[in-house]
């Protein structure tokens, strides 16, 4: 009895083990594409080459160490970053899900190409692209910071946003002006806003805080960039290494 | 620890008890929040005019209470005789003295450790009967608590949590009876309504709010998918004595976006139900989505109000559906009396003369998306709606808001999601919200307060000629005529709760809970 009990518990834990190990089946690996497609891919490319969300075609996902934090991501999304949960998969969807992204970083990724040192001497000089951005707090804040954008963006996705900066105007990001009733213009990034007051960074750096009362007309510049395009600026080769250099810029202090 | 206690009971306060006639009458005592919309009424209208369109400005925070829990605090308090309940992530009840919001005893249940619940470990408020508190716990029991102590009187397991039931919702105490909703739609349950006797939880019936093999209603559903439609019953009901009905809302039929297995109308999902609070026997029932596919709850808290509809005082059943459109039914038979959009909505060419929508083609889920309005979290949600006899409106804060649905397979696995899809973000929008107040006949427009983002937190009307309402962390008070607005104040936390209003010492209070805590406010 008390071997049979015993049998009884191993099996449990084996059992619970089996739980924990993302499925490895082709099937379950052909409906974790699917799902990925269908949820993620909008944001993190189909094949997870990353886009507007990180890139994951890579053997290690910053924020989840393990498969247990790839699941709870997924079903849970990432507080205070612009990913959502998929609250509406079952325990087998997101362990698929979860197994089909871990499939993506055994795929390898080419480094991109271009002199990533050359790159850092554009950024900081001809580009002035320092002026607008920080790394680590380094820089300006008109723009948004660009410490980790090689984890989270494709070098493809940096070259776009480069040539066409419309194209890329991350989520939330907003360039506004606001005329308030007394006193000059403020012309900057939205920080925070609700049905009452708006908060604006100038350039400077410096918060201007209004109640909505007190303004006269708000202008939003919806998916308006103040970031001028590169096609003109930069050479191809310039353009090149200045991407290899933001796409080293892989993680945040 | 006894001689503790010994100590502290001449503290507690005058012994609380709430016969069946004091919440009838709960008009004669407009100081105390007696059943989770004050009265029976649902309205949630509070008489009280202490604080008003004239001194509303000078509202200030008088305490807090605070929880440690992670999930959101969505309690509506009862408050009785200068002392309020509550409810606090992720199981608790608590009693405070209303005056200073000092605790005074505090019931903790402890949650199974595979407890999984589809959105939160969430509680929106206890009923009290007699001298009892009731409460539907997360692991889908309802207990009865000593409301001098919060010592267990009873616990009565109304369904198996690891199923996928949990109980969210308030009780709402009828005669000698505990009514209970139940949530799970996510789940693949079986949604029902309970009632159990107040004194020994014995449970005196449930109806099955998806018909049985054989039942009327049950030919609604394809093949054996009638077991797995949900049809839940999670926000709390009200009561009309002059007919002895029971009101109360059912949920989504399950899966939720995959309607392919259930050909039908799928009866009671996304309804309104008319019970014999009794018996539980069906008086009518009016379906507002019939064969739903967009996870378009029905259970918000109808009310029951007057109106004039062509020149005729009409005792109506009224709310502003999650599916966009607003209904007012005639008390007596649930017949349709009038329906209009209330927020955008581009699934339906309309209501019949039946009230039944006419839905459009090419509007269901689809496995690359279909971009449909409104979201899944409808044009309004769980949260209350309010109406004020003053104006004669019904106050709804709405949401503006499209989503781009998409199906997905569905397998049902017990105490695992069965939804079959779900939305994702329409990006080329920027939704918005609005508090509106509408004709209480036939839905138009009277007016409406812009929010700058939808909205997940219930109104509240008062006779101050006030609706309290939220909109983020944002806390504030509206004229109920006009719209303008006339107080605010920033809690910090995101609202997802309704307010209440009592009276302690003679002075008016209002209640609301924001994130983590309980804030409640009074004139200097």
């Amino acid at each position: 009895m008390k071997c049979v009990l015993l049998f009884a518990i191993f099996a449990l834990i084996a059992a619970a083990e089996e739980r924990k190990k993302l499925p490895s089946g082709r099937a379950d690996l052909a409906t974790g594409k699917k799902l990925f497609e269908n949820q993620c891919g909008l944001c993190h490319g189909p094949q997870g080459e990353g886009g507007r969300g990180p890139l994951l075609a890579k053997a290690r996902l910053s924020r989840a160490p393990d498969d247990a934090a790839l699941v709870g991501i997924i079903e849970h999304g990432i507080r205070g970053t612009e990913m959502p949960g998929a609250s509406s998969m079952s325990d087998r969807e997101l362990r698929q899900t979860a197994a089909y992204v871990r499939s993506l970083g055994k795929v390898r990724t080419e480094p991109a190409p271009g002199n990533a040192a050359h790159g850092a001497e554009i950024y900081r000089g001809k580009g002035g692209c320092a002026n607008c951005h920080a790394i680590n707090g380094d820089g300006g804040v008109a723009g948004p910071g660009l410490a980790g954008i090689g984890g989270r963006r494709s070098a493809e996705y940096l070259k776009e946003s480069l040539l066409t900066p419309e194209s890329a105007v991350p989520d939330g990001y907003m360039l506004v002006t606001a005329s308030p009733k007394n006193g000059a213009n403020v012309t900057g990034t939205r920080v925070n806003e609700d049905s009452f007051s708006i908060q604006i960074q100038d350039a400077a750096g410096r918060v201007h805080s209004f109640w909505k009362s007190e303004i006269m007309e708000l202008k939003k510049q919806r998916g308006k960039s103040p970031m001028p395009s590169y096609k003109e600026t930069l050479s191809a080769d310039e353009l090149t290494d200045l991407v290899a250099f933001l796409a080293s810029l892989k993680e945040e202090k | 620890m006894r001689t503790l206690l010994l100590l502290l009971t001449p503290l507690l306060p005058a012994q609380v008890t709430v016969p069946f006639e004091r919440i009838l009458n709960a008009d004669k005592e407009p100081g105390n929040w007696l059943t989770y919309s004050r009265n029976y009424s649902g309205q949630r209208y509070s008489p009280l005019d202490q604080i008003n369109t004239g001194n509303v400005a000078k509202l200030r925070l008088a305490w807090m209470s605070q929880a440690d829990e992670a999930d959101t605090v969505q309690t509506s308090p009862i408050v009785v005789d200068g002392t309020m309940f509550i409810t606090k992530p992720p199981n608790i009840v608590e009693a405070l003295d209303a005056r200073t919001g000092r605790s005074l005893w505090t019931y903790r249940r402890e949650i199974p450790s595979d407890f999984r619940g589809c959105c939160g470990k969430v509680n929106r408020g206890v009923a009290i009967l007699g001298d009892s508190i009731y409460y539907g716990t997360i692991d889908a029991h309802l207990v009865a608590l000593d409301a001098r102590t919060g010592a267990v009187r009873w616990d009565a397991a109304m369904a198996d949590p690891k199923l996928g039931y949990s109980g969210t919702g308030a009780p709402l105490a009828v005669k000698d009876k505990i009514i209970a909703g139940i949530a799970g739609g996510e789940f693949g349950v079986r949604g029902f309504i309970d009632a159990y006797d107040a004194k020994t939880g014995k449970r005196a019936w449930r109806f099955h709010t998806i018909p049985d093999k054989g039942e009327p209603g049950n030919e609604t559903w394809a093949g054996d998918s009638w077991k797995t439609g949900s049809a839940t019953t999670w926000v709390t009901g009200v009561y009309d004595a002059v007919t002895n009905t029971l009101f109360w809302g059912t949920g989504n039929p399950g899966p939720d976006w995959n309607g392919d297995a259930r050909q039908g109308d799928n009866l009671y999902s996304d309804s309104l139900l008319a019970l014999d609070p009794d018996t539980g026997a069906k008086k009518w029932h009016f379906q507002y989505t019939p064969h739903d596919v967009n996870d378009w709850d029905s259970t918000q808290t109808p009310i029951l109000a007057d109106g004039l509809f062509q020149g005729q005082m009409r005792k109506m059943v009224v709310l502003a559906n999650r599916n966009g459109f607003y209904y007012s039914l005639d008390r007596a038979t649930g017949k349709f009396i009038a329906g209009r959009p209330f927020v955008k909505q581009t699934w339906a060419k309309g209501l019949d003369e039946a009230g039944r929508p006419m839905r459009l083609p090419n509007t269901t889920p689809t496995a690359e998306g279909s971009l449909l309005w409104p979201s899944l979290g409808g044009g309004s949600n769980w949260y209350s709606s309010t109406f004020s006899p003053q104006t004669n409106f019904y106050y709804v804060n709405a949401k503006e808001q499209g989503a781009i649905y998409h199906k997905g397979a569905a397998e049902f696995r017990a105490g695992e999601f069965f939804n079959g899809g779900g939305q994702r973000r329409y990006e080329d929008e920027v939704p918005f919200g609005a508090v509106r107040a509408l004709d209480v006949a036939t839905g138009e427009l009277k007016w409406e307060y812009k929010l700058h983002s939808p909205s997940h937190a219930g109104l509240m009307t008062t006779a101050g000629g006030l609706v309290f309402g939220s909109n983020q962390s944002s806390f504030f008070a509206l004229d109920a005529k006009s719209g303008g607005l006339l107080w605010r104040f920033e809690t910090g936390g995101a609202i997802v709760a309704n307010p209440i209003s009592y009276l302690v010492d003679g002075k008016q209070h209002v209640a609301i809970a924001a994130k983590h805590t309980l804030l409640v406010f009074s004139l200097d």
